[in-house]
């Protein structure tokens, strides 16, 4: 199978974060989640990836090429949403429309004019006057419109309200019933996206902590429950992280089988979520860095 | 048509939940033998999860020889041969069983405990 999308080793240094040998890959007709909290390095990823910063070392295939050799080619089959608005916000969204469908060979009027009309969006308006959530979709509709073999969208779906948070996952959802696009998606916060992607990577003070399949990653870690008494340091070390109430304890660990068979029924190990583990290992870093 | 209801608060992964329910469709018959099933993609986006999690839901049901996929045409219910099917069955209820035994010692009850209430359930079924 391709990788549609290769991270090699990546370092960039700034005055007070760098990210460190980042690396991963996505491969064809897949969807990739790229978590972690903010001030991560998500976005300098998705810069790097897109040639807007320069790496001080490491390589980025897209499509198979270089990222940067092959820029041109590269972007005409990427469809981009930036968290941020990036189009001038006197012009009316026709305008715009029309300013930026030139730079696309595969440009489609017809693509275009369909999600206008499903994410109602006032053509004739000046960008300035839309809500966020409503440049959100327009920027959306923007990078759809010459039918990108692969989409990168950094935190689509902040400042959007879950109607429309369904809504996107069902068009992404209809997308990718052709098995040669893949998606590529940053988000702080772990959201409904999260249910349909493949594979998840997790980033974490400018290191990956993880990158592998969302099946692997909720059957390999458990959220352990139970009462207080059973905790000893031997068992503390099964754990990542354990958060104690006089109540009893809830602990991440990784060793679900020594669990079970240490405690048996008495505690209860669920799966956790993204966010449980996003939680988890970020407290056991902290706990770790003031020891 | 094929039901399938996948429970998140379940500790079973989300790829085994598809399985049992397929297999149990298939095994009593529910889906019968040639039925076309929906492509791996096609009942991601129904389900709402990800690609990778139905098709290792199909790769399994498929190395169980329950189905069948046929390259550019899909996934079908394969056919069954009888005795095998039997045995399938007969494993599913052994499955069951276990369940009930492990439940029944929770409570101490014993082997005859056990048995008679199988019994008083067998007849009663047999009066219907």
């Amino acid at each position: 199978m391709n990788n549609i999308l290769e991270v090699q080793n990546i370092n960039k240094s700034y005055k007070d974060f760098s990210l460190k040998n980042v690396s991963f890959e996505l491969k064809e007709g897949y969807i990739m989640g790229f978590i972690g909290p903010n001030g991560a390095g998500k976005t300098t990823v998705i810069k790097l990836i897109m040639n807007l910063i320069k790496k001080d070392s490491g390589s980025i295939k897209v499509f198979g090429k270089d990222h940067i050799k092959n820029e041109k080619e590269i972007k005409d089959r990427i469809g981009f949403v930036y968290d941020d608005n990036c189009y001038y916000e006197e012009f009316k969204l026709y305008e715009i429309k029309r300013i930026i469908a030139p730079f696309y060979s595969k440009w489609n009027d017809d693509l275009f004019n369909k999600y206008i009309r499903q994410f109602e969006l006032p053509l004739d308006k000046k960008l300035k006057k839309l809500s966020k959530g409503m440049k959100m979709k327009f920027s959306i509709a923007m990078a759809l419109s010459h039918d990108p073999d692969l989409i990168i969208m950094d935190e689509p779906t902040a400042g959007l309200d879950p109607v429309f948070r369904a809504e996107l996952l069902e068009l992404l959802l209809e997308l990718m019933q052709n098995e040669n696009k893949s998606i590529f998606f940053s988000s702080h916060i772990t959201s409904d996206l999260d249910k349909i992607a493949d594979y998840i990577t997790f980033i974490y003070d400018g290191e990956i902590l993880f990158s592998r399949t969302k099946d692997e990653i909720s059957e390999s870690y458990g959220i352990v429950k139970g009462a207080n008494e059973l905790l000893n340091e031997e068992i503390k070390k099964s754990f990542i992280h354990c958060t104690q109430s006089p109540y009893g304890f809830e602990a991440l660990t990784m060793d679900i089988p020594k669990i079970r068979q240490e405690f048996g029924d008495s505690v209860i190990i669920e799966r956790p979520s993204l966010q449980d583990i996003m939680v988890h290992m970020h407290m056991a870093r902290r706990q770790a860095g003031n020891e | 048509m094929m039901k399938i209801i996948l429970s998140n608060s379940s500790d079973k992964p989300i790829y085994e939940q598809i399985v049992e329910q397929i297999r149990s469709q298939i095994l009593y018959g529910e889906l019968s033998e040639g039925t076309q099933l929906p492509s791996i993609r096609k009942l991601a986006q129904e389900l709402r999860i990800s690609v990778i999690t139905t098709k290792r839901a199909y790769e399994e049901l498929e190395r169980e020889k329950l189905i069948e996929t046929v390259a550019g045409k899909g996934s079908f219910v394969a056919s069954q041969n009888k005795e095998l099917m039997r045995e399938k069955k007969l494993a599913e209820i052994e499955n069951k069983l276990s369940e009930a035994i492990k439940d029944s010692k929770l409570l101490n009850m014993t082997l005859d405990d056990l048995i008679e209430i199988l019994r008083f359930l067998y007849e009663e079924d047999k009066d219907e």
